[in-house]
């Protein structure tokens, strides 16, 4: 059956104009067919002797079934008793089903009702439609069963669970109470029935110049950042477990949401933390430099020249950030952390690095950190050196996609060529979002830092 | 170039007639664009200092002068090719769609079509139905168009440049209600894919373009007065939809109201709200609200055209339901 | 047609060491149209290439006359019946074919098919399907040639069903307005899809509507290829000498349906017949036959050569590429060069 049009997916065979035995030629019509549109002419695209006819007039089959075969001198075929010669189940390429073969060779009995298209499907799917129950008008055998015969059997729905009745609270508002640690269903709604970002109760302000108001500042990321969710440390008990459910609703949106991944290298500082003992002793007190601040000026290098782990992972989609805003973790003695931002990091001269760092590091510790502190971080860094552990591993602050560690300064064995002795050393590891970035851009990213720690020019 | 005070019609003078004096593949063709001066005596005066071969008058045939820029712009010329309004456009939607829009992505990147199409566009003149309809957002509709419409001198000054150098077909709408405004522009170019936040405001995001920008405006000012902070969006460009800018704009308001005068189903409103939607679903603390205009034919009595716009108060009314 | 042999042709003893008569050119031309016609209604038929195709399998002489009277700064713009038209235009087979199969290799990247094709560098601007719809383009093109003072020239094709359309009306007035460089070719097969020319236009004389703009118009037996070389380099002359447009008004007839989807059932099996005693292959080859340019033994081989491209191009269509799903996007902008 030719396909004649774009959308036919069958037609019905109405005429034969050949007989077996007659000689055709590549261009003659052989046959017409009628289509949802009209009666077409089939032709022949070979050259040779009728053998035989395998539709009979009257028959439906899909485009793409053998009519009639032809062979090139006449002989070539399958003996025609091999097949009764107008079974109309030879009218489909399968094999016929058994009891067919017994059938009585007449258009109308007994292969199973169904559509030319039902036809096409269950020979695409390679199923028997003589085994498929039918559901159709007299049994026939449909689209629906068809598919139905081939699918795994689908699990039952499971029972509506009894909830409670729908709480009316818009989008935005429902994140806010997660974010504040709010639970949504002790929330009164306003007049209209709808609780809106209004009515979630701030999250405290310890102190007049502590967080700002909990709506993003203009140009902020999607989020607000995590310097705002927890607040002060100086505020007390209360204020104490707030911040520690902000850290854990946080966070456990971190592990749930976030693909993480590490990677560490063990970096050699013995050359810049000389250099930096000599700057120092040259610098007022006030003025000198701790090692952390070399770490943060080359985080932030490297997360300038790695861009895809400087920004945030919005609705979907990495959104990389313009410049580098630094996140600086701040453990607070009291417990608790807060994360401050040093804004456009990496182009600030190390002098001034150590002043932002010591200003928001002292700020967020006496709980007064400033607006502009509060800026949503491109990536963060936190530094454990101060308690001697050698590494961590972290989970990153969403939206973020990285978050930067670096463990303590520690001598470890080094070997220089052939020469083993011992240098300074720190491991800086790598927590990045998978979604964004793969392992590779983390490596890539410790590599820079390596070379900015080694690269005298990027030294105080 | 030093900021200067001027008409948006003048604007669009001086950009088209800069046009024509710097690139020599540049023409201007369209119904009576010459010896009358334009039907909105934007092009004035261009005749005489470009001549008949670079300002044609053509026969009112749109389809015909339509595609005949087609051509042109595949035969290595950069014609902008004037329409009286957007409702004549029609009369050359083939061209446009099946041709400007399609054959560069049709022949497998081997054509491109460098053409910019200007049309009138917009109520508020007692025209009635076949003068006054807002049909942009049907062509934002339609991928391989670029799709601009300069709500400020400004961008009427600075828009043409850069569709000229556009690679793609460029639609322009200039709306009617616009012509005679007055602002200042320093002539420099306004890119074709930027939306822009014309106010700033925290409370909510009036998202609007073209002909509503002046009533959009005056909305936020009138909500101001009451104390809600409105920020306004002009989008500047309805395809492509420059989304990032509506999207942080609703990101730091929590509340979407979409101006449009278009009619309000299967929209360009119903693109921008549907986008915020999608993508700032969990910014949201109100329904996004649109303003739009009648779903009727624009009439031409002044107090049932004026009934079928959206209105200043329409706006404010829009903004009070999403603040609550 | 009046044109006479030079001299009295010699015989063809030897023909392989021979050069082929220029006579010959188009018969094969056109012999290579129709053997590659008749192949993709086979390759048609087991769904090898799909969508709408339409065939000019009589018609071939407007291409191929129409197509060697152009040059190769010349622009082409035709309709979606127009395998012939680029294949006499010089699109590779290879290419056509690809894009009928929807490959990457395709003349259009398979974005196209059949009634799309494309070739930038060949000036042959598609493949427009919407009745009508390539006049304006030819019109603009014609326009940028003339404003920057090339001597080109730009074939527009088109079917008699155009001729009801209004942009026919409206770019027949601006090109005659303007003197632009179009040769407006009226392929008239007598059927604008099913309806027959008396039964869609009150006046049936095309080219006597096309003259009402003041251009030189006349009609062509669109069966003599060798008739329509000499219009249509007579209507170039014209229109390159800056005289404005032309209008020829091809008189021919397909002798398939429509497209593949089409009963055929609007015509008398009588007329089909009646036109097909006028062949345009037939009527050329029995021409140089006649003339003893030709021979059973020549033409032969000039069919299987025709067939062995043929069966080389559907080989090489089956085997090419597709395009990635991920470029799905691309060239709807245009991308920075």
């Amino acid at each position: 059956m030719p396909s004649l049009g774009a959308d036919m997916e069958s037609g019905t065979l109405v005429e034969w104009t050949v007989s077996p035995g007659d000689r055709v030629h590549r261009g003659d019509l052989v046959a017409a067919v009628e289509t949802e549109k009209s009666v077409i002419d089939v032709e022949c695209f070979e050259d040779g002797v009728v053998e035989r006819l395998l539709v009979p007039v009257g028959t439906t089959v899909p485009v793409g079934a053998p009519l009639a075969l032809i062979t090139p001198d006449g002989t070539g075929g399958p003996s025609p008793e091999a097949v009764p010669p107008e079974t109309p189940a030879a009218a489909t390429p399968a094999p016929p089903p058994p009891e067919v073969a017994h059938a009585p060779p007449t258009p109308a009995a007994p292969s199973p009702r169904a559509t030319p298209l039902v036809r096409r499907l269950a020979e695409r799917l390679g199923l028997d439609l003589a085994a498929v129950p039918g559901s159709g008008p007299g049994g026939a055998v449909t689209r629906a069963d068809v598919r139905a015969a081939v699918a795994p059997p689908r699990p039952l729905p499971s029972p509506p669970s009894p909830s409670p009745a729908r709480l009316r609270i818009t989008p935005y508002a429902r994140r806010l109470a997660v974010e504040r640690g709010a639970s949504p269903q002790c929330l009164t709604p306003g007049g209209d029935g709808v609780i809106r970002a209004r009515d979630i109760p701030p999250a405290p302000e310890p102190t007049p110049a502590a967080a700002p108001p909990p709506e993003s500042p203009p140009e902020s990321p999607p989020e607000p950042p995590p310097a705002t969710a927890p607040t002060g440390a100086t505020a007390g008990a209360g204020a104490s477990e707030r911040m520690r459910a902000a850290i854990a609703a946080r966070m456990t949106r971190s592990m749930r949401e976030i693909p993480h991944y590490h990677v560490d290298a063990v970096l050699e500082i013995g050359a810049v933390l000389e250099r930096l003992r000599e700057v120092n002793r040259r610098a007022p007190v006030p003025d000198r430099m701790v090692p952390a601040v070399l770490l943060l000026h080359a985080a932030a290098r490297a997360a300038r020249q790695v861009p895809e782990l400087n920004g945030h992972w919005v609705d979907g989609a990495f959104v990389p950030a313009t410049s580098v805003a630094l996140g600086v973790v701040v453990s607070l003695r009291g417990g608790g952390l807060l994360v401050p931002t040093i804004p456009a990091a990496d182009e600030l001269p190390l002098p001034e690095l150590m002043a932002s760092l010591r200003g928001v590091a002292g700020r967020a510790r006496s709980g007064r950190l400033r607006s502009s502190d509060t800026a949503p971080a491109s990536i963060t860094v936190t530094d454990l050196g101060e308690t001697g552990a050698h590494s961590v591993h972290g989970l990153i602050f969403p939206p973020e996609v990285a978050l930067v560690g670096f463990g303590a300064v520690v001598r470890r064995p080094w070997a220089d060529g052939d020469l083993l002795g011992t240098r300074p050393t720190v491991v800086a590891t790598l927590t990045g979002d998978h979604r964004a970035t793969d392992g590779i851009v983390g490596g890539r990213f410790l590599h820079v830092i390596d070379t900015v720690l080694h690269d005298p020019e990027e030294w105080p | 170039m030093s900021l200067r005070r001027q008409t948006y019609r003048e604007a669009l003078r001086e950009a088209l007639a800069e046009a024509l004096r710097s690139d020599d593949r540049v023409f201007l063709m369209g119904e009576d664009v010459g010896r009358y001066g334009g039907c909105f005596a934007v092009s004035l005066g261009l005749l005489e200092e470009f001549g008949p071969d670079r300002v044609r008058d053509t026969p009112l045939s749109e389809s015909a002068f339509v595609g005949a820029g087609i051509g042109a712009a595949l035969g290595g010329l950069r014609p902008i090719v004037e329409i009286m309004t957007v409702n004549f456009s029609l009369l050359a939607l083939d061209q446009i769609l099946n041709n400007a829009a399609t054959l560069s992505h049709m022949s497998g990147g081997q054509l491109a079509v460098p053409l910019v199409i200007r049309m009138t566009t917009g109520a508020g003149r007692q025209l009635a139905a076949q003068h006054s309809h807002s049909l942009e957002g049907w062509y934002a509709h339609i991928p391989g168009l670029r799709v601009v419409a300069p709500a400020t001198v400004a961008d009427a000054r600075g828009m043409l440049a850069p569709a000229l150098a556009s690679p793609d077909p460029v639609l322009l709408f200039e709306h009617a209600g616009l012509y005679a405004s007055e602002g200042e522009t320093n002539g420099a170019a306004v890119g074709l894919d930027g939306a822009v936040v014309r106010r700033p405001g925290t409370d909510v995001s009036l998202v609007t373009y073209g002909g509503m920008l002046p009533t959009t405006a005056a909305a936020a000012e009138r909500l101001d007065t009451e104390g809600i902070s409105a920020e306004v969006v002009d989008l500047r460009s309805l395809r492509p939809l420059d989304a990032d800018t509506v999207l942080g704009s609703v990101r730091r308001t929590h509340r979407l109201v979409v101006v449009d005068e278009g009619w309000r189903s299967g929209s360009l409103s119903a693109e921008v709200a549907a986008r915020v939607a999608e993508q700032a679903f969990y910014d949201l603390d109100a329904p996004p609200e649109r303003v739009c205009s009648a779903e009727a034919p624009v009439p031409y009595a002044a107090h049932l055209e004026r009934a079928a716009r959206p209105a200043v108060e329409d706006v404010v009314a829009a903004a009070h339901r999403t603040t609550g | 047609m009046t044109t006479a042999p030079e001299t009295t042709p010699d015989p063809l003893p030897d023909a392989e060491e021979l050069p082929e008569d220029a006579r010959v050119g188009p018969l094969r031309a056109m012999a290579r149209i129709r053997r590659f016609e008749e192949r993709c209604v086979e390759l048609y038929s087991a769904e090898r290439i799909r969508g709408f195709m339409h065939l000019c399998i009589g018609e071939e002489a407007v291409a191929v006359g129409l197509m060697g009277a152009l040059a190769d700064e010349d622009a082409v713009v035709s309709t979606y019946r127009e395998h012939g038209h680029a294949l006499a235009r010089g699109l590779p087979m290879t290419s056509v074919l690809a894009e009928m199969f929807g490959r990457v290799t395709g003349c259009s990247r398979g974005r196209g098919g059949s009634m799309h094709l494309f070739d930038a560098g060949r000036r042959f601007y598609g493949g427009n399907a919407i009745v009508g719809g390539g006049l304006p383009v030819a019109v603009g093109l014609a326009l940028a040639d003339a404003m920057r003072g090339r001597s080109a020239v730009t074939a527009c094709l088109f079917g008699d069903g155009a001729v009801a359309e209004g942009e026919f009306h409206e770019c027949l007035n601006l090109a005659a307005l303007w003197h632009l460089p179009v040769i407006f070719c009226c392929e008239n097969n007598r059927y604008a899809m099913g309806t027959a020319l008396e039964r869609e236009h009150a006046q049936t004389d095309l080219a006597l509507r096309a003259a009402a703009y003041g251009m030189p118009a006349w009609p062509v037996d669109g069966m003599d290829v060798e008739a329509v070389a000499l219009a249509a380099e007579r209507a170039a002359a014209i229109v390159r000498a800056g005289a404005g447009p032309c209008f020829l008004e091809l008189r021919t007839y397909r002798f398939r349906a429509h497209s593949m989807y089409d009963s055929d059932r609007y015509r008398e099996r009588a007329e089909v017949t009646r036109w097909k005693e006028r062949d345009p292959v037939d009527l050329l080859r029995e021409r140089l036959v006649a003339e003893g340019r030709l021979d059973d033994e020549r033409w032969t081989r000039l069919v299987a050569q025709v067939d062995e491209e043929i069966e080389d191009a559907v080989l090489a269509a089956e085997a090419a590429p597709i395009e990635p799903v991920e470029d799905l996007e691309r060239f709807v902008y245009s991308e920075p060069s």
